[in-house]
């Protein structure tokens, strides 16, 4: 092929992947423009409404210590989930990688990832039914256990933390065991003919070995988690008031979307710091 | 020799996985066959939040709805993802890497950002919301994925056989008609599957960007969740993840997605 196009050549490619790319436009790059925009308003620009261009709304975020103690809240919370799918996930992934061999194995993992692929409200949900009050894990630890006990894990951080863990859970165990699959079987096998125990071949060669796809898992449900509003929402009650719910009323209940634009938008520098600092990591795990 | 202790322990680890991770969705799905209107035990097995259900015409118009919209940006979403992916795959330019990094932003950045930033825009161009808004944002969310998946396809395409058939007297449409889509078919379709899903399960951008008494089931589902859980809800959400896992189990079987190959 040579070096330059053709003319027909690149009419071809322009008129393949415009579309696509010129919706994208539209529909998610001119849209965060405008958020950026938007966020220097006093005033939405519609109708008959005076604005002015401002920094106040960025200053409100710094003037209260309200908006970052919530920012802090649901990093802390990405934390607390990441944390926990991780320890979780990687031994699953690694029972599913190495353990598990033949026809199951395919199987076993589809259903792992199956959840994932389907509605996260409506799994949210289910939670909710099963964490209530006299609900079902009430119902059944009553059932099974010698002395009364009551259970109402809903409206609770650990509610939240449960159903987050469960909608990412599979995301962190699809990205470990691609990594883990792409391990040579020899590499352990030559570690432990060498002497190596079992610990040391885990610490040693899997770990580092995994690593890129155990951290790539984790920034995919980092950022995600950080910028949740419907679980805290629907298993948090009262106590589910998280960053993302404050943007959240910003739009549909308080009406001040400028202050929403600019609370996302300090959302999004934090989203896009982590995703920058674990880029290099990222790309690793592509390949 | 494994460690079959630790083999054993390991096996166990993954089946309580596994129990946790539908334990709740098979509860939920008990108890919308539950007479008892607060899940009471014991269970009466009971057709009636079914039978509620068809008769709840705001929830069948969500229903109708949703899957309207998740049908258009299917349609949508495939033929442009395709057009872009062929693109991508046959031709070496500058930019190409920028346009595949472009895809990025739409699965990573969380979508209560791109949501309300998609209000912000619709609104200021005098569009505002309602369905045509939704479907727009839906193909946004949805592209990457066709992209993404019809690409892995024509990754294992061997582009002699284009050769082959243009030397043979073939035009450039006909290549692509009679050798190229028929070899990357079985991606288009898994691509299609998972942007149905993906439109069909959207819930946070669909919530920003429907209109209130116009909105799609799971926004339907949110706000009545608020208000109360009833088992109506429940119903109505186990038939929505059956309808969710049965395509994702399709689109696995097209894509070779969890398959080694």
């Amino acid at each position: 092929m040579s070096a330059r196009l053709a003319n027909h050549d690149r009419l071809r490619i322009v008129g393949l992947l415009s579309p696509a790319y010129l919706w994208l436009t539209v529909a998610i790059f001119l849209p965060l423009s405008a958020m950026f925009y938007f966020s220097f308003l006093s005033d939405v620009p519609f109708g008959n409404t005076e604005w002015t261009y401002t920094t106040e709304n960025y200053a409100a975020f710094f003037q209260t210590s309200t908006y970052a103690t919530l920012l802090w809240k649901s990093i802390r919370l990405g934390l607390i989930v990441t944390v926990i799918a991780v320890l979780v996930g990687f031994p699953c992934a690694y029972v599913l990688a190495k353990v598990i061999k033949g026809r199951s194995r395919e199987a076993l993992f589809l259903l792992v990832i199956l959840p994932f692929w389907s509605n996260s409200l409506v799994r949210i949900f289910s939670w909710a039914i099963v964490l209530r009050g006299n609900g079902v894990l009430d119902l059944g630890l009553n059932a099974i256990l010698p002395f009364e006990v009551d259970v109402n894990l809903m409206f609770s951080t650990p509610a939240i933390v449960i159903g987050l863990v469960h909608s990412y859970l599979p995301y962190v165990i699809l990205t470990c065991y691609l990594a883990l699959q792409a391990i040579d079987d020899n590499l352990i096998d030559a570690a432990r003919s060498m002497g190596a125990s079992k610990f040391t071949i885990l610490w040693r060669v899997i770990l580092p070995l995994s690593l890129p796809g155990l951290l790539a898992g984790a920034v995919l449900i980092f950022v995600p988690v950080v910028g949740s509003f419907m679980e805290p929402r629907i298993l948090g009650g009262r106590v589910g008031t998280y960053y993302g719910t404050v943007i959240e009323d910003q739009f549909v209940a308080v009406f001040n979307w400028p202050l929403g634009a600019a609370l996302s938008f300090i959302l999004l520098a934090v989203v896009l710091l982590i995703l920058a600092v674990a880029s290099p990591v990222l790309k690793r795990a592509q390949t | 020799m494994r460690g079959t202790f630790l083999a054993r322990l390991g096996k166990l680890w993954l089946a309580c996985i596994l129990f946790f991770l539908y334990a709740p969705i098979l509860v939920m799905a008990f108890m919308s066959f539950n007479a008892s209107q607060y899940y009471q035990l014991p269970f009466e097995f009971s057709l009636k939040w079914y039978e509620k259900l068809a008769g709840n015409s705001e929830i069948i118009d969500a229903a109708t709805r949703s899957v309207g919209i998740a049908l258009v940006t299917t349609l949508i979403a495939t033929i442009l993802g395709t057009a872009a992916s062929v693109a991508l795959f046959r031709f070496e330019f500058r930019g190409k890497r920028f346009l595949q990094i472009m895809l990025f932003p739409p699965i990573a950045i969380p979508w209560l950002i791109t949501g309300t930033a998609m209000l912000i825009f619709f609104f200021g161009v005098g569009l505002g919301r309602g369905t045509p808004s939704v479907i727009i944002g839906h193909v946004a969310l949805a592209l990457p994925y066709v992209i993404v998946v019809v690409s892995a396809r024509l990754a294992t395409f061997d582009a002699t056989l284009e050769e082959a058939a243009r030397s043979l007297g073939a035009d450039s449409w006909t290549v692509t008609r009679r050798v190229t889509l028929p070899w990357i078919s079985s991606g288009i379709i898994a691509g299609a599957l998972f942007a149905f899903a993906v439109s069909f399960d959207q819930f946070v951008v669909s919530y920003f960007l429907s209109e209130p008494g116009d909105s799609t089931l799971p926004v339907l589902i949110y706000t009545s969740i608020r208000k109360g859980f009833t088992p109506e809800i429940n119903a109505v959400s186990t038939i929505i993840i059956v309808i969710s896992m049965a395509v994702m189990l399709i689109a696995a079987r097209f894509s070779n997605f969890g398959g080694e190959r």
